[in-house]
C-alpha cells in the first residue's frame, strides 16, 4: 500500500517509516507566517507562555498586509507591537509593504516544496500550490510553535480530485475550485487533505494552482496539495530531483475520489453569502453590480491581471461601476506595469490600489453598503465581509469579474 | 439550566466576530460585537451559562482565535454542534471554550429552550429527553477546567 502526498511529506519531516490517517504526530515546523492582524495576540501569548527566545528566528516570517497602508489610527498599534517583536526576538524576514502574505510566502521562497508551514490565517493552505503541507492555526498555537518549533497534528485522510482535458477558454482554475467547493460543500473536506491529479493540473501554471489551494479551506480542508513537477521546481528555484518524491502513490488509500472532465466545466460564481452556493454564471447573468474587485491572495497574480487587461483592452468600465484592482504583491505590480496591463486597466477606468489585502478583508479600498452588489475575485463572500451585512458578494474568476465590470451586470466572459 | 441559542449550518467566523473588530485592543472590547451581523443585540441578551446549539460546520472560515474567545468572554458555557470546522475546534479547546459534537440535539431543541449539560456524566437533559454526549478525555477536561491550554501547562509546571 502506497502513501498519499501529505503522508509522504509528514513521513519525510518526522522520519517515520509510515503514517496512517488518524494518527497524532508531532512535526518539525519548517516555516511560520504571522500577519499584522494577529501579531499583537501572538506576542501576548508568547510572553504569557514564558518563552524568552524564538526557536529559530530565520524560520519566522512577519508580514504586514491587512493594514497597509493604515486606514484607521488604531492600526498603527499593530505595527508598533510587530516592530517591537522583531527587535526583541531578532526576526529578519519582515515585509512591511510588499504585498499579501499568501502571495509573498511562495513568491519570496519562504514556502518551499515539501515544507510543513503554519500561518495565523486560514488561507495558509495556499502553499499547497507549491507542494507544501501548509495550514492555518490560531495565535495560541502559533506562540507555542515560536517557542518550540513543533506542532502536533492529526494525519488527515485525503480526497483525490482528478481532472483531465483542456479547460474551455473562459474557464479558469477559480471556476474549477468553486465547482469543487460547491460539490464538496463548505464542510466536505473538514480535517482532510485534498490532492489534485490529472493532466488539467499538469498544464496549470503555479499561479492557478495557488488559487485552488488557497480556496480549499472554503470546503474545510486542512491542506490541498499539488504534486511537484518541473514548474514547481522552476517557480520555487529548487532542483527537480530534490522534489520529485512529492506526489501521491497510485496505490495510496483515498477516502473519496472526485473526477471531472475539464471540457464540461463552465464559469461559475459563489452567490451571497456562502462560498458553497455555486451557480453557473449564466444563471445569474444580468444581475446589476455596483462594484467589481480583482485582487487578493486568491486572484491578484500576474496572470489574473493579464486576463483582466485582455478583456478590458480598448473598453470602458460601465459608468456606474467602480472597478478596483489590487495586485497581490509588489513584484506582481511591477511585472504588470512592465507588461502594460496596468495602463490598459487604468485607461479602461479601473481604480488601482496598492498591493495588500485591501477590500478582501473589508477594512479599506472600497467598502460597500446595504444592498450594493459586488463581483469579486477573492475567496469569501461571508456576511459583512466587505462592508455591511447586507452587501451582496458574488465570487468569480478574474475573467468573469472583468467582463462584468464592462457590462455593469454579471456576465459570462468570452475569451 | 442553560438557555439555548440556536444557530444554523456553516456559522462562519466573520459572523461570530467581524474582521473590523479584530483591531480592538482586547477580547473584552470585542465581545460586545459577537454575532453582530446575525443579531446586533446578541451580546446584550446572552447570559453567562447560556449554550449555543448549532448545526453543521460551526466556526468555518478564518483562523481567528477571537471567535471562540469572545464566546468564552460572554460566558457561553458550551457550543454543541453537529460538527465543527477544524481550526475553530482546536482554537476553542486552546482558549478553554467547551465544544461538543452531538448530532441529534439540534433537531430536538428550540431557541430559548432550557437544557442541562452534564459533562461528567456525558449527558444533556433537554425537556423530557436525554442526549448522550461524548465524555471528554480527562486531559481535555482538565485544560477546560483550568481555562485553556496556557493555564493548564503553567499549572503542570508548578
Amino acid at each position: 500500500m502506497g502513501n498519499t502526498l501529505i503522508e509522504k511529506i509528514i513521513m519525510k519531516n518526522t522520519g517515520a517509516a509510515n503514517v496512517t490517517p488518524g494518527e497524532i504526530v508531532t512535526v518539525n515546523v519548517d516555516r511560520v507566517m504571522i500577519h499584522d492582524i494577529f501579531i499583537p495576540f501572538v506576542a501576548d501569548k508568547f510572553k504569557e507562555m514564558g518563552f524568552t527566545k524564538i526557536w529559530d528566528p530565520e524560520k519566522v516570517v512577519l508580514i504586514y498586509d491587512h493594514l497597509v497602508p493604515t486606514s484607521a489610527v488604531e492600526d498603527i498599534r499593530h505595527f508598533k507591537i510587530g516592530d517591537q517583536f522583531v527587535k526583541d526576538y531578532g526576526l529578519t524576514n519582515v515585509h512591511r509593504s510588499d504585498g499579501v502574505c499568501h502571495q509573498l510566502m511562495p513568491e519570496q521562497g519562504y514556502a518551499k516544496p515539501g515544507n510543513i508551514v503554519f500561518g495565523t490565517d486560514s488561507h495558509t493552505t495556499t502553499y499547497g500550490g507549491v507542494s507544501c503541507f501548509s495550514s492555518g492555526v490560531g495565535y495560541t498555537e502559533m506562540a507555542s510553535i515560536l517557542g518550540t518549533g513543533e506542532m502536533w497534528i492529526r494525519v488527515p485522510e485525503t480526497i483525490k480530485v482528478i481532472v483531465n482535458g483542456d479547460l474551455p477558454a473562459n474557464v479558469t482554475s477559480k471556476d474549477v475550485i468553486l465547482r469543487l467547493i460547491g460539490d464538496l460543500r463548505a464542510d466536505g473536506a473538514t480535517y482532510k487533505c485534498i490532492e489534485f491529479h490529472g493532466d488539467t493540473f499538469d498544464k496549470m501554471s503555479i499561479s492557478s494552482r495557488l488559487t485552488m489551494s488557497n480556496m480549499s479551506i472554503e470546503a474545510g480542508a486542512k491542506a490541498a496539495i499539488f504534486a511537484a513537477d518541473a514548474k514547481t521546481a522552476e517557480y520555487s528555484k529548487v532542483a527537480l530531483e530534490d522534489i520529485d518524491w512529492i506526489y501521491g502513490d497510485d496505490d495510496a488509500s483515498y477516502c473519496q475520489v472526485l473526477e471531472y472532465n475539464a471540457a464540461d466545466l463552465v464559469p461559475v460564481t459563489a452567490c451571497p453569502s456562502q462560498v458553497d452556493k455555486i451557480k453557473d454564471v449564466a444563471e445569474v447573468a444580468g444581475t446589476k453590480v455596483d462594484q467589481v474587485f480583482i485582487g487578493s491572495c486568491t486572484n491578484g497574480r500576474l496572470e489574473d491581471l493579464a486576463v483582466a487587461a485582455k478583456i478590458l483592452e480598448g473598453k470602458k468600465v460601465a459608468p456606474f461601476v467602480k472597478l478596483i484592482v489590487t495586485p497581490a504583491s509588489r513584484e506582481v505590480y511591477l511585472a504588470a506595469s512592465k507588461a502594460g496591463y496596468l495602463s490598459t486597466l487604468i485607461k479602461a477606468g479601473a481604480i488601482l490600489t496598492q498591493p495588500g489585502c485591501g477590500l478582501c478583508c473589508g477594512r479599506a479600498c472600497g467598502i460597500l453598503s446595504d444592498n450594493e452588489v459586488v463581483m469579486a475575485t477573492n475567496n469569501r463572500n461571508f456576511l459583512g465581509r466587505m462592508g455591511t451585512s447586507k452587501v451582496q458578494i458574488y465570487l468569480g474568476s478574474p475573467a468573469t469579474a472583468a467582463a462584468t465590470a464592462v457590462a455593469g451586470v454579471i456576465t459570462v466572459p468570452e475569451m | 439550566m442553560s438557555k439555548v441559542w440556536k444557530f444554523h449550518n456553516d456559522v462562519d467566523t466573520d459572523q461570530i466576530i467581524a474582521s473590523q473588530y479584530l483591531l480592538l485592543p482586547d477580547i473584552e472590547a470585542m465581545k460586545g460585537y459577537t454575532f453582530e451581523s446575525l443579531d446586533p443585540d446578541f451580546a446584550k441578551k446572552a447570559n453567562p451559562g447560556d449554550i449555543i446549539v448549532a448545526a453543521e460546520n460551526f466556526g468555518c472560515g478564518s483562523s481567528r482565535e477571537q471567535a471562540p474567545s469572545v464566546l468564552k468572554a460572554l460566558g457561553i458555557k458550551a457550543v454543541i454542534a453537529k460538527s465543527f470546522a477544524r481550526i475553530f475546534y482546536r482554537n476553542a479547546i486552546n482558549v478553554g471554550l467547551l465544544v461538543i459534537v452531538v448530532k441529534d440535539l439540534y433537531d430536538g431543541v428550540e431557541q430559548d429552550d432550557e437544557i442541562e449539560l452534564d459533562t461528567v456524566a456525558g449527558v444533556i437533559h433537554a425537556g423530557d429527553k436525554d442526549y448522550a454526549c461524548t465524555k471528554l478525555p480527562d486531559m481535555m477536561q482538565q485544560i477546560l477546567d483550568q481555562g485553556g491550554l496556557i493555564n493548564s501547562l503553567n499549572a503542570e509546571e508548578e
